[in-house]
């Protein structure tokens, strides 16, 4: 059956268009999705993503449980509320998912894991748990609501709708998350603008929802969310990577800690493989609009699109791409549209951040 | 749903206009453009390109997603419309002035077996 969020109604009465994503009935836009990446860009949108899972994982072996299970290095985290961001892999360094980590004490910690994959990964960390035998509990955290307010001006919004997280989250640095009552605020996001994700008691979401509304926050769907995050160069699970995909092979290798002498799911097939293609961007030169699976036809061999959209901020399309390795930023690549070989820059991403075009 | 009751249609999303010299202008329904949503790109046909019945003529894309857009009857393509090329959202905010190209048709009679508004909006309630 598909699920819902308890502010299904209220994207139903802004007149959404819902599609169905992950098994979730979800807003895709509610007029416009072009308007709506604008208006995260240059003004504030907010975006509902209650689909997604907070997970709380406690207990005295919280830590070593993670430390083993990430491939990032939850050993970074000292400061209350700072996150990481992660992939878990499994035994053949394959992503079964990609999450954040919060750091709330060694004992506390938080992970919000995608919506498709929910399920999956607490079976994934259940089993793990049983091998590992640590005294520590898994909890996901279903009663939460999840808000993103994202774009320059979404601090100011937030704070005229919540005052009292106005000292507290003023002072946070980036990725990193403060309490204020019954509300975990945050400073990630997935559109390369600035801005809040906001964890919340569900029952409060409609209030905080209708009342960034009515400060003149603009409602925005999943297609903005998608466009944004692709200009802001960050991936898809499921698109740009997979569970038969390394995180060296998907642009993830700045997440991966493969120096220390932790032991990690997934980390001597990383070894043992190394790194095998190059993930970069691509901007095409020609007009059309590049789509994840095109063919990318180079000088080192075939690549592959693993995300492919038309830019609203740059007018152009943009991917990414996996490519063979030797391929290089600044080479001309040809992608195949309908048989025809349109000719694409390669690019480091992240193409757009903080309204400025990079590329 | 906005069904002018002068054109004829198909149940591929195509509206079709018959012209006083015999030629058909084609573009696609205010129902598809609200379905693909945001349109950002537009391949049109070669001009003199001949095509059969629902033979694939242009391609619109939208920020989701790519459709084909196909030919109403079977004949040769005589122009096409550049402005709509050159300003996608044309299509969304207009979807009957934004026509994609105009055809001759090979038998003038095939014309009369195409969808009327009623007929239409029948078939989009039934999707």
């Amino acid at each position: 059956m598909q699920q819902k969020t308890v502010l299904n109604d209220a994207h139903r009465r802004l007149g959404a268009k819902m599609v169905d994503f992950g098994g979730w009935d979800m807003p895709l836009h509610y007029g416009s999705q072009i308007e709506e990446h604008h208006a995260v860009r240059r003004d504030c949108g907010m975006f509902d993503v209650s689909h997604m899972c907070a997970v709380d994982v406690a207990g005295s072996g919280a830590k070593a449980f993670l430390l083993r299970l990430l491939a990032n290095n939850v050993g970074k985290l000292r400061q209350a509320g700072k996150a990481l961001y992660s992939a878990m892999l499994n035994d053949g360094g394959g992503v079964v998912d990609d999450l954040i980590v919060y750091y709330l004490d060694d004992t506390h910690f938080r992970l919000v894991i995608n919506a498709g994959t929910a399920q999956k990964d607490l079976s994934w960390m259940a089993a793990r748990l049983a091998d590992w035998k640590l005294d520590v509990s898994v909890t996901p955290r279903r009663d939460l609501a999840m808000i993103a307010v994202q774009g320059p001006h979404a601090r100011e919004k937030v704070w005229q709708v919540l005052p009292e997280a106005r000292a507290a989250s003023a002072e946070i640095g980036p990725f990193c998350a403060v309490v204020v009552g019954d509300f975990f605020i945050a400073s990630t996001g997935y559109t390369g603008e600035d801005g809040f994700e906001i964890t919340l008691p569900a029952a409060k979401a409609e209030a905080f929802w209708q009342a960034l509304l009515a400060a003149g926050v603009h409602p925005c769907g999943l297609g903005a969310r998608d466009t944004l995050r692709l200009e802001a160069g960050m991936n898809l699970y499921g698109q740009d990577m997979d569970e038969a995909i390394s995180p060296l092979d998907a642009g993830l290798a700045w997440t991966v800690d493969l120096n220390a002498e932790r032991d990690f799911v997934g980390k001597a097939a990383l070894l043992q493989n190394g790194q095998r293609r190059k993930f970069a961007g691509l901007v095409l030169l020609d007009k059309g609009v590049l789509r994840a699976h095109q063919k990318v036809i180079t000088a080192q061999g075939d690549g592959e699109i693993t995300s492919g959209t038309f830019s609203p901020t740059m007018q152009q399309s943009i991917a990414l791409a996996r490519l063979p390795p030797g391929v290089a930023e600044g080479d001309t690549v040809h992608v195949d549209i309908r048989d025809k070989h349109l000719a694409a820059k390669v690019v480091k991403p992240p193409f757009v951040r903080n309204g400025k075009i990079l590329v | 749903m906005n069904i002018p009751a002068d054109l004829r249609y198909t149940k591929s999303h195509e509206w079709v206009r018959r012209e006083a010299d015999g030629s058909v202008t084609v573009g696609i329904t205010d129902h598809a453009q609200e379905m693909l949503g945001d349109l950002v790109f537009i391949e049109l046909p070669a001009v003199g390109k001949t095509l059969a019945t629902a033979a694939q003529a242009a391609v619109v894309e939208s920020v989701k997603a790519a459709s084909d857009i196909y030919a109403p009857v079977a004949g040769t393509i005589t122009s096409v419309n550049q402005a709509a090329a050159d300003a996608p959202e044309s299509v969304n905010q207009d979807a009957y002035a934004a026509w994609l190209f105009r055809m001759q048709p090979a038998n003038a009679a095939d014309v009369d077996t195409l969808l009327d508004a009623t007929g239409y909006q029948q078939a989009v309630e039934s999707e």
